[in-house]
């Protein structure tokens, strides 16, 4: 009999900790599928963050680093300035990467460091327990925000690729989300252009994944991915904010 | 040479190509150093956003198995404390400088000791050392840098070159290895790095988190055999004039310098002095200082802070003589007769 869908090669045989509903399988799905694509589970070294990805170096085939909270782009540059033929990813949530580690997000693509990022954006601290995170929604009820996010007193919540388009350095930011089938295949596509990039010598890509935290947002897997629809893609436009190399190829028409 | 660019160079010479640091004074000298030589001969000089993201590159750096360091000064090395316990946590290999200066807070620019406790009790959370060598000339600044790499290798845990910044910034003749070691041959043997799995073996992972509580115990009582080995084997210090003495002064860095000074002069006046000189903080030399306890009749700790190395020699001795400080404070150091001038008054005590 025809195998027609199949484990990635470069996923473990493992179960993965993740609450039902929960978009992260997905998304390591797709890392996993770049990864088999491009054929480079070999010299790949992933970096797993703080967070509810903590044991993501069980579930990936390649060689894995655990970091410190938010310092994943840091560790990230000093494997890859090491060892400039491997290739490099982290794969970090929002907390770990909008907040503590905002600074090495944004430092690491300033300097155009040629990692790959994978940017978990569900609008929460998933693994302490719910607490508001930097991309929480304006009125969006956590533990720490209890009365709703109040934008006068803790602020908006911040875009990170329209505030890494800014910078020059950058090779591909993009949004994506999979909270459908349609933009799963979209958002499988952005990751393999992602990790491509960095084979190619193009620099630093990362790719910000619109997720969803149904145990924390309390909502049915269901409802949690119509309310990424209805609620967190208004504020988080899908698309690429940048894209170098697609730039390149319509300069050369 | 400068104390600084000695431990540049001599990192370079031992196959270092991967410095990591942000500016800070009085180290700063290291980072040009390597900011020169590095691009030359196919090494890494990054200046990080912050003394956070340079340790954990060294972090990142030490997972391939490759030489890699960084060096700071006081209130850098505070901010280092997170990835230090990252790397003590990881079973990692890594090189620290501090090139300490006066504090608390900013504290000052000039030359200190007071981060004596912070490296030798653990520069982070948990439960856990690092290696801690002492410099107390250029040509140690250099062969201790040696020493710090091979020693952390060995160990597999962090080490941390522990100079005052007098020692940083004084010029001295040294003598440098002239074989330089292969930065490619370093990472040779080491089965636990993460260098990509080129699909013919199982992954390897780097961490520190172990949820499961017998398992972390696991980690943590393997880790202080380890450090049990390193004091039976690795401990290191100097004796100067200990045969007769009666007092015994213990000093490092500038301060053993200016110690040696007074104690000529003392002996010049026939006052039995000598000095034990350790050279590794962590682990300490307790041993000897433990056995000069069975004929001297006092100790003098002679320090830039207030009087932190004088609790272990106290342990060390188990209290069996009097320690008595002479310590100076926020940059100042003591001159030789003002370390004489306090060797007198022992002397004088025991008549």
């Amino acid at each position: 009999m025809a195998v027609i869908f199949s484990k990635p090669k470069a996923l473990m045989d493992a179960t993965l900790h993740y609450c039902p509903g929960c978009t992260h399988g997905i998304v390591h799905r797709l890392v996993a599928e770049a990864v088999d694509a491009l054929g480079i589970e070999g010299r790949t070294i992933g970096i797993a963050p703080v967070g509810c990805s903590v044991m993501a170096y069980d579930y990936f085939a390649c060689d894995m680093i655990e970091a410190s909270h938010g310092r994943a782009p840091a560790v990230a540059t000093g494997v890859k300035r090491s060892l400039p033929d491997r290739v490099v990813f982290t794969y970090q949530g929002d907390g770990d990467l909008a907040s503590i580690g905002l600074c090495e997000t944004v430092s690491a693509a300033c300097r155009g460091e040629n990692i790959t990022v994978i940017f978990i954006n569900n609008a929460i601290y998933g693994m302490t327990g719910g607490q508001m995170a930097p991309t929480s929604l304006v009125g969006q009820v956590t533990q720490t925000s209890p009365y709703g996010r109040d934008a006068k007193t803790q602020g908006m919540p911040i875009r990170i690729c329209e505030l890494l388009a800014s910078l020059d350095a950058p090779a591909y930011l993009a949004r994506v989300a999979v909270n459908s089938v349609a933009n799963v295949r979209k958002a499988g596509k952005a990751v393999l252009t992602a990790f491509r990039n960095q084979v190619e010598g193009r620099g630093f890509s990362l790719v910000e994944v619109i997720s969803t935290c149904p145990t924390n947002w309390g909502l049915t897997p269901e409802n949690a991915c119509r309310w990424v629809e209805e609620k967190m893609i208004p504020f988080y436009p899908l698309g690429v904010y940048r894209d170098k190399a697609a730039d390149g190829k319509e300069a050369a028409k | 040479m400068k104390g600084n660019e000695a431990i540049a160079e001599a990192a370079i010479r031992c196959g270092c190509r991967h410095y990591f640091g942000y500016p800070i004074t009085p180290q700063t000298e290291i980072a040009a150093y390597m900011a020169k030589r590095m691009p030359k001969i196919g090494g890494t000089f990054l200046q990080a956003e912050s003394e956070i993201a340079a340790i954990n590159m060294v972090y990142g750096a030490a997972c391939t198995g490759r030489r890699a360091m960084t060096s700071s000064s006081s209130p850098g090395i505070s901010l280092k404390a997170e990835g230090i316990s990252y790397l003590a946590g990881a079973d990692l290999p890594a090189l620290i400088v501090n090139v300490q200066r006066g504090g608390p807070g900013l504290g000052g620019i000039q030359p200190s000791q007071s981060d004596y406790f912070f490296a030798t009790r653990g520069p982070g959370h948990g439960d856990f050392h690092v290696i801690v060598l002492a410099p107390a000339s250029v040509q140690e600044m250099a062969d201790l840098t040696r020493c710090a790499f091979e020693l952390a290798e060995k160990y597999r845990m962090p080490a941390m070159l522990l100079a005052d910044g007098t020692m940083g910034q004084m010029m001295e003749p040294v003598v440098l290895p002239e074989e330089a070691v292969d930065p490619d041959d370093v990472m040779k043997g080491k089965t636990w790095t993460t260098t990509g799995t080129g699909m013919k073996r199982p992954h390897n992972i780097v961490n520190s988190l172990y949820l499961k509580p017998d398992e972390l115990e696991k980690t943590n009582l393997e880790r202080f055999k380890r450090y049990e080995r390193l004091a039976a084997e690795e401990t290191r210090w100097e004796e100067y004039m200990m045969d007769d003495a009666e007092i015994c002064v213990v000093s490092v860095g500038i301060t053993a310098r200016v110690s040696k000074n007074a104690i000529v002069e003392c002996r010049r006046r026939g006052v039995k002095v000598g000095m034990i000189r350790p050279i590794t903080l962590y682990p300490f030399p307790s041993a000897p200082i433990e056995a000069a306890a069975a004929k001297v009749r006092c100790f003098l700790t002679v320090e830039l802070n207030m009087g932190q190395m004088s609790e272990d020699v106290a342990l060390a001795e188990k209290c069996a003589r009097p320690v008595r400080k002479c310590n100076r404070v926020g940059g100042m150091i003591p001159s030789a007769d003002e370390v004489a001038a306090a060797i007198d008054r022992i002397a004088k005590e025991g008549r």
